[in-house]
């Protein structure tokens, strides 16, 4: 409820820093942490697309309330797709993006006319039902998919035909960086629009938002059809950053880490993806460096203490400190 | 002729083995209203619980049974009251979250104590080697399972249905405001329902251990296997639960038998099925708005 009243929507006219300061943020974390660690620039790629794939989730589960544990489905087609329109149309990689997030729409809108008639359990069940479904039709599907070996060497042209793919993942690096900035800008402004509010008000009260007239289904559909192009354009990302697509990208284990890497970070607000994702990818690089199972150990414990003690995780924490700063300040 | 037999003797027993571990969950859903991803972690720790007591302690498998069952229940109780008792009316995501990582603590306690691999019980004589049922010999731990897994349905609908017990419980599950306002200490019913659901899984771990194989990512593997009988069957109600049981066990071994390499997806399928015509469950009450 807080959220809603607070909402950007209702903010002051915008000064340049509220209207482009998080992107600048996230770009100057992305670069400070790509100067200071050179070598693990791979590492900071998946960061980078994972950040995109739990945005979509920020945007589905965390604006709208659709509880789903199927977003694999959404980043494995886009994923796949872009493979497929590397290999056999053309290794252009900005289309291919385009392709990405048009298959994680499609998926998702098909998906969605189902899914989001239910909620609860039924809703949960459903998109894990339906992401499995999918996972068997690639596994099955040998002659298009590769099946279980997946496809390798998907071809990458350079960017704009000039910027080429290295092999220290430099470009790979700046190209999901961009991407992520520009998902992120785009999404900020969707949720501080009236179509985000309206998202927010169906999770807030379903009931009542239909009884002040709002088309509740179609707005879900629309908003779970957005985050699948979103999901699908991290899937993109990922086939042509690693020239790899197997069976994980649609796996359950993606859609359930996604979810806890929001929640770490903060299921109500788009920066509880950004702060989440490198949280849980560098503690589970740590710990699992150590040993595999002081990893779940971890994330388990922190998952309790998350819900229990941060229920707005990591963004709440921060965003608290922040506002104490501002008001010291002033 | 045999195969339909087999199918049928392979698909009860399994389907007995997920009522028995899943019918817990469907309280628990139906009276608290919480997602439990940790539930399958109660089915692990009695068959662990076995495994230790019988290799440990040399205690005769039927002992070490009701050992583990109990003690299953009663570790559940602290686990209801001081951690999943604290997210009771939260949100359904903070509901999962919470007690998927209760389930991931477990997973890693075992995993620390135990070690990753496979534990299999060692039946006693008894239970093990083939039964002749008059037209072909069975296994016999799958005919045990069968009527362990009815005997526990029927004592479940009679004590649900007659006992003092059961008649606060179905009250609390259709109103809790007025269940408590008539007196019934809902607090300490949600601790003993989710006692006897834990206990319940333990003992489906144990039976069922052969065709669920204990290992420390158990509650994990297994969750959606466990929470789509729940779905399906709507939650709440324990002869939906049990309907779906069958429904998903049969038509799992079915398709294992008949055509192996789709039965994944068959059995993803029917859920969908299910779940598209009936998004309640097969015996769910329609849910409001």
């Amino acid at each position: 409820m807080v959220d809603i009243v607070t909402s950007p929507a209702r903010t002051e006219p915008a000064r340049w820093r509220a209207v482009v300061g998080p992107e600048l943020a996230v770009v100057a974390v992305g670069l400070l942490a790509a100067i200071i660690f050179p070598d693990d620039l791979g590492f900071i790629t998946r960061i980078n697309i994972l950040a995109i794939f739990t945005l979509s989730l920020a945007l589905v589960v965390g604006q709208a309330g659709i509880g789903t544990l199927g977003q694999a489905a959404l980043f494995g087609a886009g994923s796949y797709a872009a493979a497929l329109w590397a290999l056999h149309v053309t290794p252009e990689p900005l289309s291919g993006l385009l392709i990405g997030a048009l298959a994680g729409a499609v998926v998702a809108t098909g998906s969605g006319l189902l899914i989001l008639r239910t909620r609860g359990l039924t809703l949960i069940m459903l998109s894990i039902a339906f992401a499995q479904v999918l996972l068997e039709i690639a596994n099955k599907a040998a002659f298009v998919t590769g099946g279980d070996d997946g496809m390798a060497d998907i071809p990458v042209n350079p960017i704009f035909g000039v910027v080429a793919f290295d092999f220290h993942s430099r470009v790979g690096f700046g190209y999901t960086l961009a991407a992520l900035v520009a998902v992120y800008f785009c999404l900020r402004r969707l949720v501080a629009s009236p179509f985000g509010l309206t998202c927010r008000g169906i999770k807030g009260d379903r009931l009542r938002m239909r009884a002040v007239g709002a088309p509740v289904f179609r707005h879900l559909l629309c908003v779970y059809a957005l985050g699948g192009a979103v999901a699908g354009i991290a899937g993109a990302l990922s086939a042509q950053t690693t020239q790899v697509v197997g069976l994980s990208n649609l796996d359950f284990e993606l859609s359930a880490e996604g979810l806890v890497m929001l929640a770490i970070g903060g299921v109500g607000h788009l920066g509880g993806a950004l702060l989440g994702v490198p949280a849980f990818m560098i503690v589970r690089h740590v710990t699992a460096t150590i040993n595999p199972n002081h990893w779940l150990l971890v994330i388990g414990l922190l998952l309790v203490v998350t819900v229990l003690y941060l229920p707005g995780g990591l963004y709440g924490v921060f965003d608290k400190w922040r506002r104490r700063t501002e008001r010291s300040g002033s | 002729m045999t195969l339909v037999g087999s199918i049928l003797i392979d698909g009860t027993a399994y389907a007995m083995i997920l009522f028995m571990i899943t019918v817990g969950l469907s309280i628990t859903l139906g009276l608290m209203h919480v997602v439990n991803m940790a539930h399958g972690a109660f089915a692990m720790l009695g068959g662990f619980a076995a495994v230790e007591l019988m290799s440990r302690l040399g205690l005769r498998f039927e002992l070490a049974l009701v050992i583990a069952v109990v003690a299953t229940a009663l570790v559940s109780v602290p686990i209801e009251r001081f951690v999943i008792s604290r997210v009771y009316g939260r949100p359904e995501l903070d509901q999962a979250l919470l007690t998927i990582g209760v389930a991931f603590v477990a997973i890693a306690l075992v995993n620390l104590w135990l070690g990753a691999s496979f534990s299999s019980i060692d039946l006693p004589a008894w239970l093990s080697g083939p039964v002749d049922l008059g037209f072909r010999s069975f296994p016999r731990h799958r005919v045990a399972v069968i009527v362990l897994g009815c005997l526990v349905s029927a004592a479940l609908w009679l004590f649900i249905g007659r006992s003092r017990f059961g008649v606060k419980l179905r009250a609390a599950v259709d109103n809790p405001g007025i269940a408590q306002s008539v007196g019934i200490n809902t607090s300490l019913l949600y601790s003993l329902a989710f006692a006897i659901g834990a206990g319940l899984a333990a003992l489906g771990g144990i039976a069922g251990a052969e065709l669920l194989p204990m290992e420390a990512n158990y509650p994990v593997k297994y969750l959606v296997l466990f929470l789509a009988v729940v779905a399906v069957g709507g939650q709440g109600t324990l002869f939906g639960t049990f309907l779906a049981a069958l429904l998903l066990g049969l038509v799992d071994t079915a398709s294992k038998y008949l055509l192996p390499d789709l039965a994944s997806i068959s059995f993803y399928l029917t859920m969908l099925l299910v779940l598209a015509l009936r998004p309640q469950g097969l015996l769910g009450r329609k849910d409001v708005a």
